[in-house]
């Protein structure tokens, strides 16, 4: 990796092509999880988002406003692209999964399929 | 470039670290958890009329960023608040950044301090700083 990459430029989406780790957290309640990922300098239309069977993927392209001309001196963001893959557990209900992104922080909430939720069972009196 | 303490310097801590670094410049899927560096990661880049400088900061209220310039360094410092934990939550992973952070850049000696404009989109940080005027390159044309 060297510090004169470019930090944007148009690129062919290949699959197995360098990208960034994005930092997450997780938490899981009893409904479900949340899932917080930073990809800074990702636009909402820049974000994809694919759940696939169990498999979630995460990708996303950083679009900076480069000025004409600019030369890279030093870059720690050294790749243009952010891409992270998770497994989901059976537990979760993946048809429903909420996005939001706001300033670059992706939110996404997982709710637990009906049969994991918990739930109260009465007690009759016989 | 990953963000490191300049001090203490541990020669072995080194060594790890430039063999780290190099497996992860070949692998380029080296490790399950986010890289960790210094928060917030910083691109520095110039063009002959200014010098530019991306903090990637996502997740902050831009009026709680503090961005100075004094004698000629940088600070962009700031505070970053998580999300309250809700009771009976168990976390998982925990990669994200939080608390207060600093970073400091030296800039070179040809900035007009007084010329500097700072937006953030995106999650992104942008502070542009024009280079003086006396400093730009141009023609002397020969009588």
């Amino acid at each position: 990796m060297t510090d004169k990459t470019e930090v944007s430029k148009p690129g062919e989406t290949a699959r197995n092509e360098a990208t960034l780790l994005p930092p997450v957290d997780v938490i899981e309640d009893a409904n479900g999880i949340t899932l917080y990922a930073d990809l800074p300098g990702v636009p909402k239309d820049k974000l994809s988002l694919q759940v696939e069977a169990d498999t979630l993927t995460i990708e996303g392209e950083v679009a900076l406003a480069l000025p004409a001309g600019m030369e890279p001196s030093h870059a720690e963001v050294a790749l243009p692209r952010y891409r992270r893959v998770f497994t989901l557990s059976k537990e979760l209900d993946s048809g429903k999964v909420e996005a939001e992104m706001n300033q670059g922080v992706l939110k996404l909430r997982i709710p637990k399929a009906e049969h994991a939720q918990p739930r109260k069972i009465e007690v009759k009196v016989a | 470039m990953p963000y490191r303490a300049l001090f203490p310097r541990d020669l072995f801590a080194d060594l790890d670290r430039l063999q780290r670094e190099m497996q992860q410049s070949f692998d380029l899927s080296p490790n399950i958890r986010g890289l960790s560096r210094g928060f917030p990661a910083l691109n520095v880049g110039g063009t002959p009329k200014s010098v530019e400088i991306y903090a990637f900061t996502p997740g902050i209220d831009p009026a709680s960023l503090e961005v100075q310039i004094e004698k000629g360094v940088l600070t962009v410092a700031g505070e970053r608040r998580v999300e309250a934990i809700p009771e009976k939550a168990a976390v998982h992973i925990d990669e994200r950044f939080a608390g207060r952070f600093r970073r400091v850049v030296t800039l070179p000696d040809d900035v007009d301090s007084n010329a500097v404009e700072a937006r953030y989109r995106d999650g992104v940080l942008h502070i542009s700083i024009a280079r003086k005027e006396t400093a730009q390159p141009r023609r002397i044309t020969i009588q």
